[in-house]
């Protein structure tokens, strides 16, 4: 059960391993990242992860990540939106307040699909947004990547690779090695005191 | 590796061959530094106007509607064509956040979020007129389903309360797609603050953004998925107001082609108002490398289509009314072109159909001056297209006896002009604390953003 839990929280990028979180390493250009993260994963890393200021194309294959699961949420929440609106409309209208409009059914369908539309619209996009906010495991005020000064550039213009302690190859002087190899530089030990 | 870029024949997107943190510099430090004088000039203009807003909405929901020159037999004058143009204005962010993104159009994201910003601001204000047009603004919240001691319930057949569910689930939509398109910037904008209460704010909104592919993965899909969803609700959102006219049989509204039409027009308009924001934004704030002379010429063209489809529409309903052989719709037409209001009717013609038709010519959509004009005289048309539409029909319906004209009160346009208050004081503010182009998105497009660039570089 625990280590379930902790996959899954690795897969939204929250790894547990104290007081030393992982090595942070920066890479030239995205494509020098993409050829990294294939590597790593070559050799047999998983709580590893890329960051950069924008989504670099290849990278999900490069790490071995299949399809986004944001698809199945945004659909249960159509589903709900869907169902919501008809029932809202059902109710409202033939069982808890009928009124005779020149002589029309209490409920129809034909009026009730703008409605069940905009509701199966809404509810769907609620769905996509708290999906992908849960998958990802946002928010997330503490990070142990903030730890790094050099890190505040990973939203600016920087290609940073990290490969988490939890990792069952990390292994401090090995990794840095692999790090160094691959072409990164300022590769940092994240660690729990300053 | 051989073949480097010559496979591609499109310009850059993105001019002036910056790097990806001149990049960011372009446009972050300018919800950073003081802003230049005529933001504090543009801002101090628009708060009068909004303060105008204030005291209108003020006055009016004292004395009541009767402030309003709404009168039988035109009991939808200003207020709802305020309503009708301002929901317009919204559709082109939309357009260009979704519908040009799921056709994989790259030159939108120079001004995509400067265009949803727009929406969202243009939708506030729509959304301010039939609230305060309903006339006892304190029972707003009946046309919600909220269960009540009375146990009474919304009339689910009405489309006027469609409208309610399409307008304000378009506003949420809207709001999400910004919000979510604006977190790893925020994130940009968290990670270069100084002062900690920067840094808080930024981080509480940036939700501790990092740039992590795993959370990139999950992102793009749902920001496809939004662009996916939004798509058929813009178009769906002015179908639904087009059914506030068209369910109705008064003569000039009840048609068919009242949904495409509407749809059409809305974009239109709010690309015209695209143009005007940011022929100046761009100018005032010196991101012309950003939003370049291709981006609004890409703009110019798509106000010539939609305009083109508008004043083909206007010909249409003309056609049918003919066609038709229904002797009301035939007058409610002629009466359109001829009668007491044929100023407005050709006012619409001229701005909407032949004005953007200067865009035929290359030379023309290239010309800021022009452009800024007609993109001005575009919003003069569509607002005279809702005149025409929701005053010219009701003003002689069937009866002759109970014809009548319609003349607006001061309140009318001082609240109009208040609306543009709200309008800019909401997009002053947005230039001022957020990144007004989507810096991930440009980041992403420009060449060296390809991880093949460098292998190109080398060989």
């Amino acid at each position: 059960m625990k280590t379930i839990l902790a996959e899954i929280k690795a897969s939204m990028g929250i790894y547990e391993s104290e007081p030393v979180h992982g090595l942070l390493a920066e890479f030239a250009d995205p494509g020098a990242l993409l050829d990294a993260a294939a590597q790593v994963r070559e050799a047999g890393y998983r709580h590893f992860d890329v960051h950069s200021p924008f989504p670099i194309h290849g990278m999900d294959k490069a790490m071995g990540l299949g399809n986004s699961l944001v698809g199945f949420f945004t659909l249960g929440g159509g589903i709900t939106g869907f169902a919501l609106a008809y029932w809202l409309q059902w109710w409202t209208g033939a069982v808890a307040y009928p009124l005779n409009i020149s002589g029309k059914p209490f409920f129809a369908i034909e009026p009730s699909i703008p409605i069940m539309f905009e509701l199966t619209v809404l509810f769907a996009a609620f769905g996509a947004v708290a999906g992908m906010f849960a998958l990802n495991g946002l928010p997330r005020p503490h990070n142990p990547l903030f730890y790094s000064r050099n890190f505040t550039r990973a939203t600016d213009d920087a290609f940073f690779l990290h490969i988490a302690a939890s990792d069952k190859c990390f292994d401090i002087e090995g990794t840095r090695q692999l790090l160094t190899d691959l072409g990164g530089y300022h590769v940092e030990l994240l660690t729990e005191e300053e | 590796m051989g073949h480097s870029t010559s496979h591609s024949t499109e310009p850059p997107l993105v001019t002036g061959n910056l790097s990806f943190h001149e990049l960011t510099e372009l446009v972050a430090r300018h919800a950073e530094k003081k802003p230049p004088m005529a933001w504090y000039v543009a801002i101090g203009i628009s708060s009068l106007m909004l303060l105008n807003l204030l005291v209108m909405i003020a006055y009016q929901v004292w004395n009541g509607v009767g402030v309003w020159g709404n009168n039988v037999p035109v009991g939808w004058g200003w207020p709802i064509v305020d309503f009708v143009f301002w929901v317009g204005i919204g559709h082109a962010g939309t357009l260009i956040s979704a519908i040009l993104f799921l056709f994989r159009q790259r030159w939108r994201t120079s001004i995509n979020r400067a265009a949803e910003a727009m929406t969202i601001f243009a939708v506030i204000c729509a959304l301010l007129f039939p609230t305060i047009h309903v006339g006892r603004i304190w029972v707003i919240y009946w046309t919600l389903p909220i269960p009540n001691q009375m146990d009474m319930w919304p009339q689910f057949k009405s489309p006027l309360l469609w409208d309610v569910f399409a307008v304000s689930s378009y506003f949420i939509v809207s709001l999400l797609f910004w919000y979510v398109g604006l977190i790893p910037d925020l994130a940009t904008l968290r990670d270069r603050a100084r002062s900690f209460i920067r840094q808080r704010v930024l981080g509480v909104f940036s939700m501790g953004w990092t740039g992590s592919n795993r959370h990139w993965r999950n992102y793009e899909k749902a920001y496809l998925l939004l662009a996916g969803l939004a798509t058929p609700l813009v178009l769906s959102v002015h179908s639904v107001v087009s059914f506030d006219f068209a369910v109705s049989i008064v003569p000039g509204w009840h048609t068919t082609i009242f949904p495409p039409y509407f749809v059409a027009g809305a974009i239109f308009s709010g690309f015209a108002m695209v143009v005007t924001l940011m022929v100046i934004a761009r100018k005032v704030y010196g991101i012309e490398d950003l939003i370049t002379l291709n981006h609004l010429e890409k703009m110019n063209i798509v106000i010539l289509l939609t305009g083109s489809m508008v004043g083909f529409a206007y010909i249409t309903e003309f056609f049918i009314a003919w066609y038709s052989q229904v002797g009301y719709e035939q007058y409610a037409f002629i009466n359109r072109a001829t009668g007491p209001y044929a100023w407005a009717y050709w006012i619409m013609m001229s701005c909407n159909l032949i004005a953007p038709q200067v865009f035929w010519f290359k030379r023309l959509r290239r010309s800021v001056p022009l452009m800024f004009a007609i993109s001005i005289l575009v919003n003069i048309g569509m607002w005279f297209e809702r005149f025409v539409i929701t005053v010219i029909s009701l003003h002689r319906d069937y009866l002759p006896s109970s014809w009548g004209y319609f003349t607006p009160t001061w309140v009318d346009v001082m609240t109009f002009v208040g609306s543009f208050g709200l309008f800019l004081t909401l997009f002053l503010l947005f230039l001022r604390f957020a990144p007004m182009v989507a810096l991930s998105e440009v980041k992403g497009v420009v060449p060296q953003a390809d991880p093949h660039f460098h292998d190109r570089e080398s060989s």
